[in-house]
């Protein structure tokens, strides 16, 4: 297990160090940053200054090891456009990102994996292949079409929930949440559900899937002879023989919803990382640009981690030596 | 600990069979037509007695255990006879009063071992659920019905075993985890299909031997489904041998296999290699059992028969008592002529 551990971590330095170099060369290659950051009055000896300060006369390795040495401390620099601290910024922004995909994730499982259930086991009926239909139309629309879709819908015609914004938030200290205020919750509803329409379609294919296959197994034919009630069969037995796929699935998904979430963000003006990221892109921010892809980065690394310690819960085999 | 008795607390009907099938059909209904995989099917076992039923890859004895069972897959279905388990007619039950009446009157051992177990619960939850499910014990007392069974099946160290998931069990033991798993709540009947064939030759013998054991020991009556004469020649009381669907020769296992009536028999036994008569090439039935979609009118096996008449393709000879075995073959019922 320790072999193990030690081999995980190994790995995501590697995958971190090459998407910091990334980060890196574009940092560089977009430009003199100190064009963009001094007024065109400034004299050259300014300018030096300046350079000098910034490290940007050192060579390129040597520039790419102090900024990766600043960002291991979590110190990307100061945006180009406000002059702010880019971690502060991007933290600011990090709980509205994180809250709407933890609720567009929560909603993709509570509405995906019974549906993916039920659609397996009730095969012929009306209600399944129903939902088999609607799922395709899930996962063709795109997501801003059903974003503004939602909007039209429920905000204009209906008028039930906000059409653009998180509402109030509360402020406690180290995060901001919008889920304990009623504006907070009613305006996350829309933004969420049209970030986990794709994701529901997902879970609920990949769910009726395994579930048929798992069906087919032995030790379910193996259950059902030994008298065990068909809900426990489905609900304990192959459920649960399901949820590998799944939680692989859910978690890698979650990197691509942040991903997505830009998307969202910017459909529901959503004041998250995705919306500050297309705001940096348009003023070429180049600072706030690599943080992003370097905490995007993080967060895909980590879950990766993660992923692979749930397995060793979910399933018995993969603990330990002897598996 | 004391080892708690593992036999059906059940009032012993010493009349009752524990297995009573009569004219069973089972047809699957398809776009090219209805195929009668089972056709006209009888069969008793009595209480602590095997019945081995043999027959080729196709034959129906798998079908006929699975109907048993209430588990055929769907098109699959009952279209005639009786099945009575324990005396109680299953056949006519819902599923729902199925699944009462699995595990407890009835279980099953499949062929693979690897695969019958869920891979997520440790044997012993795989266990104590199936004891509480059919007894309503307390954890407890199904956790100590759990170790006895384990120790009656011979599992060394059974406490540490209970804690243990299916893949840390060689086949082996695996497959004594499933027997266990079927005697659970003490059944009347347990349908066995291939128990030994996934299993090596060494421990196949083991398994043979530990259902003869609690055959003896608890009561229960056993279906035993294989292709192997050798298994049925060593473990089983009474033979059934099945052909195309239906029962061709059926007997006490010693008179089946030294006098055997019907001409496929016969020709099982000649395939059968000896280790006292050395020869250089195995006898063997030329051809191969008809599909299910193409079976020849009347006996099912004239075509592969040496001895077939006329008669043998226009009518289908019943089973009739020859000596104390029965046939169903012409050559016994006033020739094929």
């Amino acid at each position: 297990m320790l072999a193990f551990i030690i081999k995980r971590l190994a790995n995501a330095v590697f995958v971190m160090l090459s998407v910091t170099f990334l980060a890196f060369v574009i940092f560089t290659a977009v430009g003199d940053p100190v064009d963009q950051m001094l007024n065109e009055q400034a004299t050259q000896a300014q300018r030096d200054d300046l350079r000098e300060r910034l490290g940007l006369d050192d060579p390129f390795l040597v520039q790419y090891a102090k900024f990766v040495g600043r960002a291991a401390q979590g110190d990307f620099g100061i945006s180009f456009r406000n002059q702010q601290d880019v971690l502060t910024m991007i933290g600011e922004r990090f709980p509205a990102t994180f809250e709407l995909v933890l609720v567009a994730t929560l909603i993709s499982l509570v509405v995906g994996v019974p549906m993916g259930v039920i659609t397996a086991i009730r095969r012929q009926t009306w209600y399944a292949e129903a939902m088999q239909f609607t799922s395709i139309i899930g996962v063709s629309l795109p997501s801003f079409v059903v974003g503004i879709g939602l909007i039209l819908v429920f905000s204009v015609w209906l008028g039930w929930f906000p059409a653009f914004g998180r509402g109030e938030t509360v402020d406690l200290g180290w995060w901001t949440t919008g889920l304990l205020t009623p504006s907070g919750r009613m305006s996350i509803i829309l933004p969420a559900l049209s970030l986990s329409l794709f994701q529901i379609t997902l879970v609920m294919r990949l769910v009726r899937a395994e579930m048929l296959e798992v069906l087919r197994s032995d030790f379910i034919k193996f259950a059902r002879s030994r008298g065990i009630p068909a809900r426990s069969i489905h609900f304990r037995h192959a459920l649960r023989n399901c949820l590998m796929p799944v939680v692989t699935m859910t978690a890698m998904q979650i990197g691509g919803l942040i991903a997505f979430a830009l998307v969202t963000e910017t459909v529901f003006q959503w004041p998250g990382m995705g919306l500050l990221f297309i705001q940096a892109v348009t003023f070429v921010d180049v600072p706030i640009m690599a943080a992003y892809l370097c905490i995007v980065a993080l967060i895909f690394v980590a879950l990766n981690a993660i992923v692979d310690m749930t397995y060793a819960v979910i399933d018995p085999r993969l603990k330990g030596a002897d598996a | 600990m004391m080892a708690q008795p593992i036999a059906a607390s059940k009032e012993p009907e010493a009349a009752t069979p524990a297995l009573d099938v009569s004219g069973l059909s089972v047809e699957f209904p398809s776009r090219r037509g209805t195929l009668l995989a089972i056709d006209d099917v009888s069969m008793q076992i009595a209480p602590g007695e095997i019945l081995g039923v043999v027959g080729e890859s196709g034959a129906g004895k798998s079908i006929t255990g699975l109907a048993v069972l209430g588990l055929l897959e769907s098109p699959g279905r009952i279209s005639g006879g009786a099945i009575h388990v324990g005396g109680r007619r299953v056949d006519t039950l819902s599923e729902k009063e199925l699944t009462k009446v699995r595990g407890r009157e009835m279980g099953a051992i499949f062929q693979d071992p690897l695969t019958a177990l869920n891979p997520l619960f440790t044997v012993g939850k795989q266990l104590v659920e199936t004891i509480r499910l059919h007894s309503g014990m307390s954890k407890e007392a199904a956790n100590d019905r759990a170790l006895a069974l384990l120790q009656s099946v011979g599992i060394p160290a059974p406490r540490e075993r209970l804690r243990q998931y299916p893949h840390q069990f060689s086949g082996g033991m695996r497959q004594r985890v499933v027997i266990a798993l079927a005697l659970a709540a003490g059944p009347r009947l347990i349908i066995a299909d291939e128990p030994t064939t996934a299993l090596d030759v060494s421990i196949q013998a083991q398994i043979t031997a530990l259902l003869r054991k609690l055959c003896d020991e608890t009561g229960v009556g056993i279906m035993l489904v294989t292709h192997d004469m050798g298994v049925i020649a060593e473990t089983a009381d009474r033979v059934c041998v099945m052909y195309s669907g239906r029962v061709v020769e059926s007997g006490p296992v010693a008179e089946v296999i030294h006098n055997p009536q019907h001409p496929y028999t016969k020709g099982l036994m000649a395939a059968i290699p000896s280790l006292h008569d050395r020869v250089e090439t195995l006898a063997q039935i030329d051809g191969s059992m008809p599909r299910l979609n193409a079976r020849p009118t009347g006996c099912a096996f004239h075509p592969r028969c040496p001895h077939a008449g006329p008669k043998c393709s226009a009518a289908t000879p019943p089973l009739v008592s020859v000596g104390v075995t029965r046939s169903a073959c012409w050559l016994q019922q006033g020739g094929t002529q």
